[in-house]
This record gives structure tokens, sequence and C-alpha cells, in this order.
């Protein structure tokens, strides 16, 4: 097995080596995806559920072109119910599915942890496609990918995410993989967004995002929830796009270039300038190519497929 | 297991200890129709009953846990009164108060002497803890003279915090007249909204919302204060907290009126436990930080922290089956508090064995003013019989409560149980 664990539940916990060979193999990958036919025999045998509990567009199109693009049979299953909310327990659930006889499922689940706890209740190999307020492994590496192309590292690099880090499971993910390999991560918002003790997982803290502009090379915006205002944790989000939003004007201010991520959907003109989403120094939409490359990857990684990445 | 009448039954070389001076004395008991008929030097061959020999045993006084869900009436099928009388004597645990949270909740006369009476026959003594205030919605008080009449020995909402201050006001300025505590649970609902787990590390790394120590220590700081106002009885319910210790220390040092007690999981365990997301590890208050623990351990050794008791909370296995978010909070721990506090507060030379055995025999009774079971000739025979050193492995499937919501299964822990015996009657290992 290539990958310490069967599963990627999280970044927390893998090894630099082995992010470096998920990203490398995300590379051969995207160079397939360049080819006439982007398409390769390897998972042909493999049967992949992505279960959604969650809405999510992005994400399982993703998942579900890096299936195809491998040969998987994959289905999808969505729906926003949970254990609380329908007769049937998780639990059930998957164990039902996997009874059909799967090999791999994509999970997506509101709640933090169920990836965990689906290593407990099925045999199949579990991949976390977002946990609640957990973590996002594979947009962890998808962002790292980007940030590689770019400047060619991740060693040294200043990346500060900004946002509600809090709620975030891109920032979970961010933070664990960044740190493994070896970028400074600073974290950027309001206090009330911020957990109290995040110093100890070895990032900067800031609340003014004139200083991350100032000291960062990229720039990982987060999308805000309304609902957090709902909460009470901002006050407005007018305040919250003052204080916190970027935008051209403060870049300017800070007279360096500077990389613009989103991990999406934005908010264009609450957490994010519209303009900025679709200037030069934004890798928005490389993110998103390179999500596919990404997912690919770790779905081959994760098969236990001996064989050539584009073998049968 | 097996129980018998304790009619006429010697216990032969056993050792009684001095829970206020480790003070340890060979012994043996004769116990007759359940008096305690001497203690001494007996010879086996002049006595003509049931002889059981519990060489390198302790006869202590019969443990009590002040703080229990049974989960009867309304939901049987997770724990009734006769299974958790089971459990308790599983323990080494002759005493129990169980907590009003039931269906319906024990706030009438009726319901407490629903209780007592299914409680009767058992070799347990159930005692009864009411509500506060009517169906433990916190807003007008129950009928607390009704209640302690019937038979409730304190009162409590517990799960749920009596927020009105003017409320608790009214419910420890009422009590008073009754000379029970109030026993609180407390967490603020605001800043314990949606908690998981505590807030700190483990919350932030799972992605789990925190529920901050501030929330316990906030109402403690305000129930101190309307105990001060009131001169009514406040008793903290499973104190989790370093500030919470604090809090305490200080109250008492103010001559307030506050007691408290700390669970065997609080001190056993902390929020690191929790990174593979065991919804066996989920409990109100939280398992809180290293420093809380010490801070607790320190508590109970200069007395700020009264007793030890379980907070066993039985939960379906279906219920707890389930993402992290949706388990019910509580844990089992009846049937461990014995073995966790020896194992893991003793062994470790955090609290001294006659220190430990005190906070789960007398400080409970002093807490709840009743008396103390004597071990000498003419008193009532309620005695818990263990070997400290021998040790036993936790065995899920081997519980005697109806549900399995616990963490310890597989641990070793010292103080096997022997044998309880109390109104009467005797249960000892076969």
């Amino acid at each position: 097995m290539p990958l310490q664990s069967r599963h990627l539940l999280g970044l927390e916990g893998v090894s630099a080596e082995e992010i470096t060979l998920i990203l490398e193999t995300a590379a051969s990958f995207k160079e397939i995806l360049r080819r006439p036919i982007p398409k390769v025999p390897t998972l042909r045998h493999q049967t992949i559920v992505n279960l959604f509990f969650e809405p999510s567009t992005r994400t399982r199109i993703s998942f579900e072109l890096a299936e195809k693009r491998l040969s998987a049979d994959s289905i999808s299953f969505a729906t926003a119910t949970s254990s609380v909310t329908k007769g049937e327990t998780l639990k059930d659930t998957v164990r039902n599915i996997e009874a059909m006889k799967i090999d791999m499922v994509v999970v997506r689940h509101q709640a933090s942890g169920v990836p965990v706890f689906l290593t407990q209740c099925i045999d199949a190999a579990i991949i976390n496609a977002g946990d609640g307020m957990h973590e996002h492994p594979t947009q962890g590496l998808l962002d790292m990918m980007t940030m590689r192309e770019k400047f060619g590292r991740l060693k040294g690099l200043k990346v500060a995410i900004v946002g509600d880090i809090a709620h975030s499971r891109v920032a979970g993910s961010n933070m664990h993989g960044l740190k493994t390999m070896g970028a400074e991560v600073m974290v950027c918002g309001p206090k009330t967004l911020i957990p109290r003790n995040i110093q100890e997982l070895g990032v900067e803290v800031s609340c003014s995002v004139d200083d991350a502009i100032a000291w960062a090379d990229v720039l990982n915006v987060l999308r805000i929830q309304l609902e957090r205002q709902q909460a009470g944790l901002f006050p407005s989000v007018r305040e919250y796009h003052a204080e916190f939003g970027i935008n051209k004007a403060r870049l300017q201010r800070a007279k360096k270039e500077i990389t613009i991520m989103h991990p999406g959907p934005i908010n264009r003109g609450i957490e994010l300038e519209s303009d900025l989403a679709d200037a030069d120094c934004s890798l928005i939409l490389e993110q998103v190519t390179n999500g596919v490359a990404v997912r690919m990857a770790v779905l081959y990684l994760l098969s236990g497929n001996e064989e050539g990445m584009a073998e049968g | 297991m097996n129980t018998i009448k304790a009619n006429k039954v010697l216990f032969k070389n056993g050792e009684t200890i001095n829970i206020r001076n480790g003070e340890r004395l060979q012994v043996d008991v004769v116990v007759l129709d359940g008096k305690i008929d001497r203690v001494g030097h007996i010879e086996e061959k002049n006595f003509a009953g049931k002889v059981l020999d519990v060489k390198d045993h302790l006869i202590v006084p019969g443990l009590m846990d002040m703080h229990v869900h049974f989960r009867e009436p309304g939901r049987e099928d997770e724990e009734t009164i006769e299974t958790g009388c089971a459990a308790a004597m599983a323990g080494g645990i002759t005493a129990v108060c169980t907590m009003p949270n039931t269906d319906p909740p024990c706030d009438t006369q009726e319901i407490v002497r629903f209780i007592k009476k299914r409680a009767e026959a058992e070799l347990v003594d159930v005692f009864p803890i009411a509500c506060i205030t009517k169906k433990r919605e916190g807003k007008e008080i129950s009928e607390i003279a009704d209640l302690v009449r019937a038979g409730a020995v304190a009162l409590s909402d517990d799960g749920n915090t009596v927020i009105d201050n003017a409320v608790m006001r009214r419910a420890l300025e009422y009590a008073s007249m009754y000379e029970v505590p109030v026993i609180d649970h407390c967490e603020d609902p605001a800043l314990s909204a949606g908690g998981q787990i505590n807030e700190g590390i483990m919350s932030t790394r799972l992605g789990l919302l925190g529920n901050p120590d501030i929330s316990e220590a906030i109402i403690i700081a305000r129930d101190l204060a309307l105990a001060e106002f009131t001169g009514g009885h406040i008793h903290i319910a499973h104190l989790s907290t370093a500030k919470g210790v604090e809090l305490v220390r200080r109250g008492k040092e103010m001559g307030i009126k506050v007691t408290c007690e700390v669970t065997p999981h609080h001190l056993a365990l902390t929020e690191t436990a929790l990174s593979s997301f065991d919804t066996n590890l989920k409990m109100a208050p939280p398992l809180r930080t290293a420093m809380d623990v010490e801070a607790l351990l320190i508590g109970l050794r200069d007395g700020t922290v009264d007793a030890i008791a379980s907070d066993h909370a039985p939960h379906a296995i279906e219920e707890k089956d389930v993402e992290f978010d949706a388990a019910p909070f509580g844990i089992l721990g009846l049937e461990t508090m014995l073995g966790i506090i020896l194992t893991r507060v003793v062994r470790t030379e955090a609290l001294r064995l006659h220190e430990a055995l005190y906070k789960m025999t007398m400080a409970p009774r002093e807490v709840l003013r009743m008396p103390l079971p004597q071990i000498k000739k003419g008193e009532p025979a309620n005695l818990t019989i263990f070997n400290p050193e021998s040790q036993w492995k936790v065995d899920k499937k081997m519980l005697k409560s109806r549900s399995r919501n616990m963490p310890y299964d597989g641990w070793k822990l010292h103080g096997r149980v022997f044998a309880v015996c109390n109104k009467g009657l005797i249960h000892h290992v076969d």
C-alpha cells in the first residue's frame, strides 16, 4: 500500500512523503486529463459510491468525474437527512449500501467525524469529502497542488487563510497539510470566528486583513456562511465586507503581488470583490481543475491497484 | 453472583479500614438477621451458619453513589430500577440517589413513591432526587414539602440548569426549610449551545462545537452568590473544571453552604481521548484537560470536592451508535466507579485508600445528612466487601446494566467486589 492508511479521513497525521506522493500522482493524472481521450482503465474493477448527505455541486461533480476518468463504476446518492431526521440510522444506511458490494465510499456529511465513524461500520475504503467543521482533505490537497504549481514549492510559502476559521473544514485541512509540508500559515478573521487556542496548531493569528496581505504570498479566502451572522458571530454582512472583505484597494495599498484562492462557492462582493475573483492573480478555476486530478490520485492510491496508473 | 438472606453469615478473615485515619484491623464479621452480630475473632468451628472466606478483602460501610440515572419510569429499555440496582451491587454500591429526569419527571409525590416502591425489595437503597421545578422547566418550583415528605432526599433539575435567578433563589430558600440540598447541573445554556466536547484544542482539531469551561464556572459563581444570600445548601453536580474547583474552594472559605461531587470519568480521562469520535466519551459536562483533572484531584485532597459520584447515564445502543453530533450525552459508571477510583486515583497516589473510600461512603451521606453505616454490633449490616489488590478486566458484555455505553471496555481495574450486604440481604460472588 503506497499510503499508510487505507482511508483518507483528514490531512492531520498524513506525512509529508504521503502528501508529496499524492500531489505528484495528481500531476501525472493532470497530464492524462489533457489528452484527447482523458480516460484510463485504472479502476475498471472498482465500485465507488458517493454518499452526499449535504448539498454539494462542485465536490460531488469533481469526484464523479475523477471516478469516470478512472473507469470506475460509480453511483451517487444525495440526501439531506441524517440519523436524527430519518428513521434509518446512518450505520444501517451505509451497511445496506455496502452489502451491494462496493469498494470505496466517498462521503460528505454535516456532522464532524462521520468518515471516522463509517470506518467502524463498514469495510470499504472511506474518503472524506468534507465532514462538518472537521476536515476536507481533498480540498486541502488540491489547494496545495495549486500553490505548488504556481510557486514550485510549499516549504516556506506564506499562506493566510482568511474568514470563518472556526467553522471551516477547509481551514482545518489547509492548516494541517500546509504545516506538514513546511509552509507558514496565518489565520485571519474576526475574533469570534477564530478558535481561542488555534496557535497550538502552530499557526499565526491576525485580526487584520491588511496585516495578512502584507505578510502573505497566498490568500486562501473562505466562504462566509450567512448563518454565522444570524448566530450573532459578526454584526452584519456589510461590516464583514468592510473589515474582512478582500478587494483591489487593499491589495494595491500593499503594493505587492499576491495570489488569491477560494474553495468556492464565492459570495461575490462579501468575502471577495467580484473583479478580484476573475483577476489574473486568482487561481480559483485552476483549483477546480486540479480538484479532479487530486481526487483521481487519491482514488487510485487508495484502491490498492498495484498496476501502473494507466493500466487496467 | 448470588443473593441470599443475611440470616446467619460469617465473613471470615476480612479487614476493616477506618475511613478517617486509614487504620486497618483484621476481623471476622457475623451478620445475623440483617444486623451485625459480632465483630472480632470468631472460630469457624463454633459457628453454625454460612461461612464466606474474605481473606485479603476489605469490609467497609456500603458505598453510596449520589448521582445516577435509572430510566424508570419512561425508558425502561435503557435501565430499570431493578437492572440499575443490579449494576450498583456489581459495583459494590449499596445506596444510590436517582436523578429526576425520567419520563414523566420526578416532580410529584406519586413518582417519588413509585420509585421507592419499585426499589423496596432490592438490596440497594434507592433515594429519589426530585425536581427543583415542575417538569424541570425552570419556571415554577415544585411542591418541595410534599416531595420531601414522600421521600425525596434532594432536589435537582439535572441536565437542565435553573437559569432564572429568581426561581433558583426561591428554590434555595424554600428547600432550606426542609433541609434538603439543591443540586445544580451547572451549565449556561447559551455559552454551551451546541457544544459537543470541551472547547479547546480538541474541539478545534475535531471540528466539534466546544463547550467552554466558563459555562460551568459562571453558573457555579451564580449559585454561590444565591446560596450565600439565601443561606440555602447548594450542591454542585459533576464538577469538571479547574475554575469550578477554585470557586467552590473560595465559597467554602467564605462559609457558604456549598458541597460538590466529581465523577470517576472526569478524573480518569481527558479530552485527548476523543480523537476517534467515540460517542462513549460524550457526556455533559464534557471531558476536560489534564490541568482540570489535576485541579479536581487537588480539590479532592484538600476537601474542596466532597464526594465521588458516577453520573451513571444509560443510553440505548442505537442512540449512541450514530454520528457524534447526534449521540446523547452520558456514560455508564456504577459498575466501574470503585475500580476506576482505586486504579486511577488511589494507585497513582493522588488519594490514599481511606480518603477515596471516605468520598464514596461518608461524604455523600454527609451532603445528604444521612448517618454512615457502622460496622459494629447491633447495627444494620450495610457493607461492601472487596479485594483492593485483585485485578479484573472490564467486559462490556458482562455488565449488569441494561445499557452498554461505556468507554472502559477491556480496561484492567483493581478492586474486585466480592459482596454487598444491606436490607437483610447479601449479594456475593459464588
